[in-house]
């Protein structure tokens, strides 16, 4: 896998707030076919990396590549179209709208119904609806198994449930990357079970790749080939899980060197600092 | 009650109106509306083509600000560009209304694109303070180029004229309001089950993770100012060869708010909304006068003392409205109907 050249490249990625780096030369790569993830405590500028990938914020300096390709100028809307699909940290889905009209939104971009046709709804506004329908219906809802809620409108269902119908209009947004912040967040461990099974089934029936952002270390450890670990907006360590679990600056960045000593120097600094 | 709905394909669940009750329904209106005009006399011949214009100007600034999610108070302004279209096209050109109103719809659409640009900065209150700049502007536009609008004292409109006949009376103008109205209307509900309606839907509840959606918000926005103002421009022709002649103050800005009250009182964001809304507020003060009037002859001085308690029912339906049905007159529809088709069980 490391011989591919990869799908999605962060290079040297850094991005600022007023004086504060939220990014500070982030750069890894995301290999074709592969489930990265990005790991770190809160705060280290995790969702702020994803918001730069998908063009939300403008970076100060770095580049983000799809296939070689610098995307640096495309607007969010573009991005979508190349195939960088994701889902959102506190869910975004339309609640005016049902699970089904969630989940065509996904595939606006990828459509050519303007809006003369939208009003007729004849010649291509039908064509492509129906063809969306039936691929909506028989690859997305049907893998998903959200099938007894299409009608039912977003606001009225269950958390998990949210973050599958916020997958499903990923998948319709035909990705090539696949961008999941959080996707098992405030789940318990049934759901977040079926949740990592819908994430490797993802990969192998639709031959997407996977860049995802999670705490759930079982999680993450579990079905991932690449993690990256981010700390006070850099990359502290990167490479297969295991290797990462066993680097000592991570161990550090999530529970403390273990050293008694230094843990007492730091409690001390806080107590004058409250004072 | 009803047990359930088979559909044995995708086209059958997405059509329009989805079962043979609703289609039989649509057919049984569509043919009261034809009968309508012969069993009712000038006034209300006349009641129904307002209500009907009104219908389609509620429902485009429904699509721009129900749907979209953009408040708007140029729906009026952008009426009054139409209704001048076609006061000039019959005046200087003498066009037949049926190539005048759709080129006024797009000098509306035009203009209303060119008012929507502060939509792509501004949002809510912001954005409603701006389109009263087009109100201002355009009503400017209308008292001082004299060339052109002939100022204050407006134009005169030659009927419309089809086949020889000049539509000029109520009755006549029926047979073309309506079906424009139900054509426009039916347009609208189109729109909807197409990614066009989506990205307008989304662009309302989420603008920002709807543009990481694949969404452009300066094309889909500035592409519902233009549809909202096409319908108010089409509104606008049809106002114009109804009332025959134009002015300046034909088109105030309380006519804007007249549509938002509209929307408001029939419920945003669903095409049903925009039509109660409008007929609803077109209606009821006119029923009110008729109510009166049904008093007079028992209570002589009632007219004198219930006119002016007239205007302070319909201000107090709408309050009424708004507290105890925020959804608006189709929210009533819809519980109604669930109603019917749960019972004789309850919610």
């Amino acid at each position: 896998m490391a011989a591919d050249s990869p799908i999605l490249e962060v290079d040297g990625l850094t991005l600022a707030f007023g004086g504060v780096l939220a990014l500070n030369g982030v750069s890894f790569p995301v290999a074709p076919g592969s489930i990265t993830s990005v790991i770190g405590p809160n705060g280290a500028g995790k969702t702020s990396l994803f918001n730069a990938i998908s063009g939300f914020y403008r970076p100060r300096g770095g580049s983000v590549r799809v296939e070689g390709r610098a995307i640096d100028r495309l607007h969010p809307p573009e991005r979508a179209r190349l195939g960088l699909a994701r889902t959102f940290q506190n869910i975004a889905l339309f609640r005016g709208m049902t699970v089904l009209d969630n989940i065509k939104l996904g595939r606006h971009a990828h459509m050519r119904t303007g809006l003369l046709d939208a009003l007729f709804y004849f010649g291509r506004a039908r064509r492509e609806e129906m063809e969306l329908r039936r691929e909506v219906e028989e690859r997305i809802i049907d893998f998903l198994e959200i099938d007894h809620i299409r009608k039912a409108p977003v606001g009225s269902l269950s958390y998990g449930l949210q973050k599958r119908v916020e997958l499903a209009r990923a998948l319709a947004m035909r990705p090539r990357v696949l961008m999941l912040d959080e996707p098992v967040a405030g789940m318990n461990r049934e759901e977040t079970e079926d949740m990592a099974r819908f994430i490797l089934d993802v990969r192998e029936e639709w031959g997407v790749t996977v860049l995802m952002v999670e705490h759930d270390m079982g999680m993450v450890m579990d079905i991932s080939d690449h993690v990256v670990v981010l700390n006070f907006g850099q990359v502290i360590a990167q490479g297969l899980p295991r290797d990462v679990q066993a680097n000592p600056e991570v161990i550090a960045a999530y529970l403390g060197s273990g050293n008694v000593d230094d843990l007492r120097r730091r409690f001390a600094a806080d107590a004058r600092k409250v004072a | 009650m009803r047990i359930a709905s088979a559909k044995e394909s995708y086209a059958a669940d997405e059509a329009l109106f989805d079962s043979a009750v609703q289609r039989r329904w649509f057919a049984a209106l569509l043919a009261a509306l034809v009968l309508f005009p012969f069993a009712a006399d000038q006034y209300w011949a006349f009641l129904a083509c307002l209500a009907a214009i009104n219908v389609i100007a509620a429902t485009g600034l429904n699509i721009l600000t129900g749907y979209t999610g953009l408040v708007s108070l140029g729906q009026a302004a952008f009426m009054g560009v139409g209704a001048y279209t076609v006061a000039l096209l019959e005046n200087r050109l003498g066009t037949p209304f049926f190539v005048n109103l759709p080129l006024a719809g797009l000098a509306a659409a035009a203009a209303g694109t060119v008012f929507g640009l502060p939509s792509l900065r501004v949002k809510g209150l912001y954005l409603a303070i701006a389109t009263i700049a087009a109100s201002f502007i355009l009503h400017f536009v209308f008292a001082n180029w004299d060339s052109v609008t002939n100022g204050v004292r407006g134009i005169t409109v030659p009927p419309a004229t089809l086949a020889g006949i000049a539509l000029d009376t109520p009755f006549k103008l029926y047979w073309v309001i309506m079906p424009v109205a139900v054509l426009m209307l039916l347009g609208a509900a189109n729109l909807f089950r197409t990614r066009v309606g989506r990205a307008f839907i989304a662009i309302r509840d989420r603008d920002i993770s709807a543009e990481v959606l694949g969404i452009p918000l300066l094309r889909w926005k500035l592409t519902s100012f233009a549809l909202a103002s096409f319908y108010a421009g089409v509104a606008g022709g049809l106002w114009a060869y109804f009332f025959r002649v134009v002015t300046p103050e034909s088109f105030p800005l309380i006519l804007s708010i007249f549509f938002l009250a509209a929307i408001i009182v029939g419920g945003m964001g669903t095409i049903l909304g925009g039509i109660l809304g409008a007929v609803f507020m077109t209606l009821v003060p006119e029923v009110l006068k008729l109510l009166v009037g049904a008093v007079a002859p028992v209570w002589p001085d009632a007219v004198v003392l219930l006119s002016p308690v007239r205007t302070v029912v319909f201000g107090a339906l709408i309050v009424g409205f708004l507290i105890f049905e925020p959804q608006g007159l189709a929210e009533m529809w819809r519980r109604t109907r669930r109603a019917f088709h749960l019972w004789p069980f309850r919610t």
